[in-house]
């Protein structure tokens, strides 16, 4: 049952990420990077983080995919143009990404150590009582850290706005 | 496999009654309105209207599916299915009783329960507005447009008040499993004072519920917030181009919203399918002599009819009221129908009140709305999150 839903959803994530690059309209591109971050919050389910499955959906899916929507809604911007590129520049794009891919799938099989091996729903301390635990305890130091840096972004943010406004 | 059954026949059950609900909330909102407005409202169509939402189904289907020449054809069909698929998918998430034990079988009166119930939710219903954005631009015409846009905006503006002021009960319930935070609140101050959150001792959470509540009306779109439809500057908003039932499952989903903040408020804040006071002090029997004395008001009207056809028509529905008085009375089913009855009672007190707001208060203006949301609900939100803190903080042992 894991792995069905598993191949389903992975399938939906990869076929959403294609679409994204290929969709020429940045609202379809939108969305599917929606798609993308909702299948992804499936996968973390079933790897049993519940809470990063949650924060996944409401975070990204909901917040910030709703601010970019709105912003490409709002400079209604159009589809964008196909620029004529060279024969050899379109067909060598293919082979050249496999390429890619498989040697980085080598590495990462060859540097990593040989996993125990995965298995849905043999995590369980993805609920949200031992992130806040593990948050406030072990990693308080970078939590905070963090803070103070989305703090100075949205200050930033309001100067740069600011300047506009004056 | 018997788990997949259950959970089959548990959804059904689900699906089926919230339908009806749906159907008979617009009803009653017409009645209601009617009311206060000193009308009648609909009671052609069966005793009272009462066929109404089955006449208004049947005409809906049948009409004409007009699709504008002007449209992005994909985005123009998918988004009512997302404004409808999200606005139904947190229903299986809220629990609508306690454990229960039907033909020997234990089970839960929920449909499923995570321990990240709320989060989900929240989740959820936030990715409703997709549906709203997508609709008012791939409509492409500039009210369904400007519906759009103002619509995600108050999400996103409302949704910050909306997640704090559920923050703070939070803090003190210690959980977020829907049927844990309901079994927290399920004990009584000396004996009868229910320790529902907004009554919560050290500090009661009356100020979170409220903007809970009004964050609630934003995001469901419903006056005095439901700027993204404002019929007198934008026709009618972001489902301008749609008819048919394309335009009714917009409709489904915003009373599907607001029956799922109804039951998120009434199960974080009012203590769920918790009764007011204890059952010892006979509050099972609040529900039969309710339903008692509605039977005996039919009768009494139906011997003193203020039109000719009460005489039949309201014995009918007095003996229909008395017979549910005495379903109530079986101890047997008493285990099922009393968290039912308080569960129901208090979100149907809270569907009540965004009926009466509508009928009662008029729409803001947008930036009016924009304000109070950033420089008056978030902060006070921030202060009772703030406090609540505090006085859980100073509490913890």
């Amino acid at each position: 049952m894991d792995q069905i839903l598993f191949l389903i959803f992975a399938a939906i994530a990869v076929i959403c990420a294609i679409n994204l690059v290929l969709q020429t309209h940045p609202i379809s591109s939108a969305l599917s990077l929606i798609g993308v971050m909702g299948a992804l919050a499936v996968l973390y389910l079933l790897l049993g983080g519940e809470f990063i499955a949650a924060a996944q959906l409401i975070v990204y899916a909901g917040a910030i995919m709703v601010l970019f929507v709105f912003v490409i809604m709002l400079l209604n911007a159009g589809a964008e143009q196909k620029v004529k590129r060279r024969v050899w520049t379109r067909w060598s794009g293919a082979p050249l990404l496999l390429g890619f891919v498989g040697l980085m799938a080598y590495v990462v099989q060859v540097l990593l150590p040989p996993s125990s091996g995965i298995r849905f729903g043999s995590f369980l301390q993805g609920g949200p009582q031992t992130i806040g635990t593990r948050l406030f305890t072990a990693y308080l130091l970078p939590f905070e850290i963090t803070s103070i840096l989305i703090l100075i972004a949205i200050i930033g943010a309001i100067v740069l706005a600011r300047k506009e406004i004056d | 496999m018997p788990y997949l059954l259950l959970a089959t026949i548990k959804t059904i059950i689900v699906v089926a009654i919230l339908m009806h609900v749906l159907a008979y909330l617009q009803w009653i909102e017409r009645k209601v309105i009617a009311h206060v407005q000193l009308r009648v409202g609909p009671r052609r169509v069966g005793p009272h209207g009462l066929l109404q939402p089955l006449a208004d189904v049947i005409k809906l289907v049948t009409k004409e599916d007009m699709l504008p020449s002007h449209v992005n054809k994909v985005f123009y069909f998918l988004a009512p299915f997302v404004a409808v698929m999200f606005a139904l998918i947190p229903m299986c998430l809220i629990p609508f009783g306690g454990d229960i034990r039907v033909f020997g079988i234990h089970t839960t009166m929920q449909v499923t329960d995570l321990n990240i119930g709320i989060l989900a939710v929240l989740g959820l219903s936030g990715l409703g507005v997709y549906g709203v954005a997508l609709a008012g631009w791939a409509s492409n015409n500039k009210y369904s447009l400007m519906g759009g846009l103002r619509s995600s905006a108050q999400m996103i503006s409302y949704e910050l008040p909306m997640a704090l002021s559920i923050a703070s009960p939070l803090l003190i319930l210690n959980t977020l499993s829907f049927r844990e935070i309901v079994d927290k609140q399920s004990f009584f101050y000396f004996g009868f004072l229910p320790n529902w959150s907004i009554f919560h001792s050290p500090f009661p959470q009356i100020l979170a519920f409220l903007i809970f509540l009004i964050a609630g009306f934003a995001e469901t779109n419903r006056v005095p917030f439901d700027l993204p439809e404002a019929e007198n500057e934008l026709v009618a908003g972001f489902h301008t181009e749609y008819s048919s039932m394309k335009f009714a499952s917009f409709f489904m989903a915003e009373y599907a919203n607001m029956v799922t903040v109804s039951s998120v408020a009434t199960l974080l804040f009012l203590g769920g399918w918790q009764p007011p006071f204890p059952q010892q002090y006979g509050s099972w029997l609040i529900p039969p002599v309710i339903f008692a004395i509605s039977g005996l008001i039919c009768f009494y009207h139906a011997a003193n009819p203020a039109r000719p056809f009460d005489r039949y028509t309201l014995p009918v529905f007095g003996v229909i009221f008395l017979g549910i008085a005495g379903v109530f009375l079986i101890p047997a089913v008493q285990p099922i129908l009393l968290p039912l009855f308080w569960f129901s009672a208090k979100t149907g007190a809270i569907l009540f009140v965004f009926i009466w707001v509508r009928a009662t208060l008029p729409r803001f203006r947008y930036d009016q709305l924009m304000r109070f949301a950033w420089l008056f609900l978030f902060p006070v939100a921030l202060v009772n999150l703030f406090a609540t803190g505090l006085a859980v903080a100073l509490t913890a042992k």
